[in-house]
């Protein structure tokens, strides 16, 4: 008889503790692997806990509303049949960490470090360790490595998972050079170089799905399987109201607008993600690095890059059905050649809308 | 990024714009400290030490240390910026600007108008503001009410330090007179700032915490005791709005209208003296053009109309706490008509 | 130094100026064509033009509320100063200055001041900018000698010293600050001397005499150019009309004004002392006279017929981006 604890999780670096906003299942009901059991909000974002293998949720500890610290018990899971003393002193002998909020944790979780590769700052964060083939996730246009913060770490079993920021991003350098796919293509290929990783799965969400396609071509044999979320260099169209609207946005308002372009439910653009947006923008060099970029890849509201081509790995598709970035119609017409899966109730980051799954199909494909 | 005070904040906030560009100058009373003694140069580095080190990098060209003599410092810096050189000028203790305020009020924020335009003045005014030192009735006050009534000059009021570098950064490159008013119990306060250089622009509040009940704009030091405020009154039920306006001029107008077109209900908070006061412009604002939204009538947390006491205990009573905060909050909540 | 044909025509021109300006000025203010009140220079010409001779463009002056004088001698535009005086759309600024802040950055002119003192700490400032990026420029304060009494003055005098920068401060003596004399008003009757005390050279020289101004500016401006900190020089002089405009001037004693216009013209001693010695032919100087005499009926009619300004502009102008 196992009894296993469903505990708050850790999304993002900064997050130290969260909010139990709602139980999607009653106490008592039977889930299936997936199924959404939990919504939780942070400071930055709001997202729901799938679970990650079937059971009974048998006790719920933490009421809705409750703000609790990260690994602090939220719920049991156990088989119907365990008996309610078992699962009181299972409850009672719970051992909630501290809070991150405090110096030693802080000093544990992991942190992005920096590297100089061909001759410029890139910054990464290094989840896992084990000898599975390492995973590579490359974020969009104006994001950074925080775009996985649900992804990185469910793939973080066994294999060193690594999410870097492009030149122009996070805590990148800020200078692109050209910014072109083979300027950004040439700066993932030195980060590998540098982290010594030989054989690598790919991620890439939008433009760093383009990235990552580029690098596939470039080096077939290094590259296990090529994960492309939403992305860029698979048809000519593109939002250009989004894409100049990210780049021109200095003020609040303006950044709410163009986030929720990028989002099936715009509840998941807070006030925090905003302001991440706007602290990065602000920064020295992003303006005109985000210019350089989407001058090369979007001159005049369209694709510049075609990279659909033949790849001798695996490579599959996921998309949101209501993108409004990139249409899912580049996926649609691939549907013939390559797995594509087209994720409901998600727009542009089905990874952060749609964790869960996206998660899950992610697993499936580089586990083989 | 790593957690930096205010100091640290605003010392890399000049060192980057020093390095930057050479026009950029900083000068004062011991802005370096020390000059003609036996000691030698940065014994001071400002009295609370945020241009500690700064004339090791740029020297005594570029950090340039003054006689006590604020009316030539503010005209010296007026002049030199409006023939190019872009100064950051401190003005110690904001209290002084009663023996310069001719070249800030009549020289520099009038170039523009006066001369049809053509003068761009790109001087930035470091002051510090503020009591709770019991430094008594000429060096405890928060005068930026006098500042953000004057045309032509733009004043800020950062009250952390992530804010502090990115609007220092931006006063300095910003092409019009700046006042940059510096709360002298915050210097040591700390948040994540970046390393990089980064901007702020004017005229955008932040939006510190969310809430339906009641708006509440706070500035300054002051924002930090709303803060507290907020929380218990949260564990209350009643869920405030807090609004940094981080400039006072431009004020950002839109984000606190639309708070209070949602919650119907304002409280303001403000270290300064209530007659003419900021949280009197916004009460006003509120009053003009969001009426018809107001549910209960506007209360005003500030400092008496009186000058800055020394005892501790009077000091303590003359400013804004978040009890009283608090309370005003709970009286605009339970208001009812 | 021996001043060449040209320079001197050119001084002759520019004292010229000013006083048709000045004359012209009052004439046009007395039937109402220019509003607010104008402070008129005429009498003091040898003093700016002898210093002025001296700066080159990119030299900043900044003036006293007494302003039309130093800025034609620094070489703003008459015409556009004269429809600024009229308020009107195209003067120097934009008809939102007037008399009183009559400037011209691109011609190093910081500006007439409506506060007595104003000035000196701003030439500190733009003397600083000339130190800090060693352009080799200097910066002139034309103070009065109301000013002299100011606690700005003695500021800026003691910080341009401390800093040693390249600024001069002239202080032109014309005996009165408003209605009251310089003889009650300024303590110990020695500008110069005051200057002295903060520790730079400080001479006094005649204004009637342009030489003489042009010769202490000329030793002024070549030490501040050379890295040897401020001067100061006390001109003395003397104003033909009012403090203002319409100025009674019951202050002034019987038959005064009459006297100074007799034997302390800065223009007849100038216009002697040329000829005599040779140096300029009557004719010459009396073509410039006819020139000037036309340039200042063009200004005055391209003044009477220029707009004023549009509604918009009370707007704009405050800021550079708000």
């Amino acid at each position: 008889m196992t009894i296993t604890a469903i505990t708050m999780p850790k999304w993002g670096l900064t997050m130290t503790e969260g909010k139990v906003v709602a139980w999607l299942k009653p106490q008592g009901a039977a889930f299936a692997s997936g199924e959404e059991l939990l919504e939780i909000e942070t400071s930055k974002i709001t997202n729901v806990v799938e679970a990650e293998s079937p059971g009974t949720l048998l006790r719920i500890v933490a009421p809705e509303g409750s703000t609790l610290p990260i690994g602090a018990l939220l719920a049991v899971v156990a088989p119907e049949t365990t008996p309610a003393a078992e699962i009181d002193r299972f409850v009672a002998g719970f051992v909630v960490p501290e809070p991150a909020a405090d110096a030693s944790a802080e000093t544990d979780a992991p942190a992005p470090r920096d590297i100089e590769a061909a001759g410029q700052r890139l910054r990464y964060l290094e989840l896992g360790s084990g000898g599975g083939v390492p995973v590579l996730l490359l974020h969009g246009f104006g994001a950074d490595l925080n775009s996985w913060m649900f992804t990185q770490p469910a793939l973080s079993d066994g294999r060193r998972t690594i999410a870097l920021d492009l030149p122009g991003h996070g805590g990148s350098a800020k200078d692109v050079g050209r910014g072109d796919v083979d300027a950004l293509t040439d700066a993932v290929e030195a980060a590998l170089r540098v982290l010594d990783i030989d054989r690598v799965h790919l991620v890439g969400h939008s433009m760093g799905g383009a990235v990552a396609a580029a690098l596939a071509a470039r080096q077939p044999d290094r590259v296990a399987t090529l994960t492309l979320i939403a992305s860029a260099g698979l048809g000519p169209e593109i939002n250009a109201t989004f894409i100049d609207g990210f780049v021109r946005a200095a003020r609040r308002r303006d950044v709410e607008a163009v986030l929720r372009l990028l989002v099936h439910d715009p509840a998941l653009v807070s006030r925090a993600m905003i302001e991440d947006v706007l602290r990065y923008k602000r920064l020295d060099g992003v303006a005109a690095a985000l210019e350089t970029i989407a001058g090369a890849w979007f001159p005049d509201g369209r694709q510049t890059y075609d990279l659909v081509t033949a790849l001798p790995m695996p490579v599959q598709l996921i998309w949101g059905r209501d993108d409004r970035i990139v249409p899912v119609a580049h996926a649609e017409a691939l549907a013939a050649r390559l797995p594509v899966h087209i994720l409901a109730d998600a727009g542009h980051l089905p990874h952060m809308e749609k964790s869960g799954a996206v998660n899950a199909l992610i697993r499936r494909f580089i586990e083989g | 990024m790593t957690q930096k005070t205010i100091r640290q904040a605003l010392h890399e906030a000049l060192v980057h714009e020093m390095r930057r560009d050479p026009r950029v100058v900083v000068i004062g009373e011991d802005v370096s400290g020390g000059a003609g003694t036996a000691g030698g140069r940065d014994a001071a580095g400002g009295v609370l030490g945020v241009t500690k080190g700064l004339i090791g990098e740029f020297g005594e060209a570029r950090v340039i240390d003054t006689p006590i003599t604020e009316s030539a410092i503010m005209g010296a810096a007026a002049g030199a910026a409006v023939t190019g050189l872009r100064p950051v000028a401190e003005l110690m203790f904001s209290d002084f600007l009663g023996v310069c305020f001719d070249q800030i009020f009549n020289q520099a924020a009038k170039f523009r108008y006066m001369f049809g335009g053509k003068a761009r003045t790109p001087l930035v005014i470091r002051t510090m503001i503020g009591a709770g030192r019991s430094a008594a009735a000429q060096h405890s006050q928060s005068p930026y009410h006098i500042f953000t009534s004057v045309p032509g000059l733009k004043v800020v009021v950062p009250s952390n330090a992530y804010d502090a570098k990115g609007l220092l950064i931006q006063a300095i490159r910003d092409d019009d007179p700046v006042v940059f008013c510096e709360h002298k119990l915050m210097y040591d306060l700390k948040c994540e700032v970046p390393d990089e250089a980064y901007t702020i622009p004017f005229g955008e509040a932040n939006v510190v915490r969310d809430g339906d009940d009641v708006t509440i704009v706070a500035l300054s030091r002051m924002v930090h005791y709303a803060s507290e405020a907020a929380e218990t009154l949260a564990k209350e039920g009643i869920e405030c709005e807090l609004i940094d306006p981080r400039t006072t001029s431009p004020l950002d107008e839109d984000t606190i209208l639309d708070s209070v077109t949602r919650t119907g209900r304002l409280v303001i908070v403000d270290e300064a003296t209530p007659r003419c006061s900021v949280a009197t412009d916004i009460a006003a604002l509120v009053a003009d053009k969001a009426f018809g939204a107001l549910k209960a009538p506007i209360r005003r947390v500030t400092a008496p109309h009186t000058p800055v006491p020394f005892a501790p205990g009077l000091e303590k009573l003359y400013i804004p706490d978040p009890d009283r905060i608090a309370a005003a909050v709970r009286a605009v909540h339970e208001y009812r008509r | 130094m021996q001043l060449n044909r040209e320079s001197l025509v050119k001084a002759w021109r520019d004292m010229v100026t000013i006083r048709r300006f000045e004359e012209r000025v009052q004439e046009e203010f007395s039937k109402g064509g220019i509003p607010g009140f104008v402070h008129l220079y005429a009498g003091q010409e040898a003093s700016a033009v002898g210093v002025c001779a001296n700066l080159g463009p990119r030299d900043h002056i900044a003036s006293t509320h007494r302003g039309h004088g130093h800025s034609i001698a620094k070489g703003c535009d008459v015409t556009g100063m004269m429809l600024e005086l009229f308020a009107k759309q195209g003067g120097l600024c934009a008809g939102k200055g007037g008399s009183m802040h009559i400037a011209d950055l691109d011609q190093g002119m910081l500006g007439a001041n409506g506060i007595v003192g104003g000035g000196p700490p701003l030439v500190v400032g733009a003397a600083l900018t000339a130190k800090t990026l060693q352009s080799g420029n200097v910066a002139v304060a034309f103070i009065g000698d109301g000013a002299s009494n100011q606690g700005t003055t003695f500021e800026a005098m003691n910080l341009a010293v401390v800093l040693r920068l390249p600024a001069i401060f002239v202080f032109e003596n014309n005996g009165y600050g408003e209605y009251t004399g310089a003889a009650y008003a300024v303590g110990g009757h020695d500008i110069a001397g005051r200057a002295a005390g903060f520790g730079m050279p400080a001479t006094k020289c005649d204004g009637d005499d342009f030489f003489a101004v042009n010769e202490a500016a000329r030793e002024a401006v070549e030490r501040a150019r050379a890295g040897g900190g401020p001067s100061a020089i006390e001109v003395a002089t003397c104003r033909f009309y009012g403090h203002h405009s319409g100025d009674a001037q019951l202050y002034r004693g019987k038959d005064e004004v009459r006297r100074l216009r007799e034997d302390h013209d800065c223009l007849k001693h100038f216009r002697r002392r040329v000829t005599e010695a040779g140096l300029l032919e009557t004719h010459e100087l009396d073509s410039v006279d006819a020139e000037v005499a036309t340039l200042i009926d063009q200004a005055v009619a391209a003044a009477q017929a220029a707009p004023s300004p549009d509604a918009s502009a009370l707007l704009t102008d405050v800021y550079v981006s708000y």
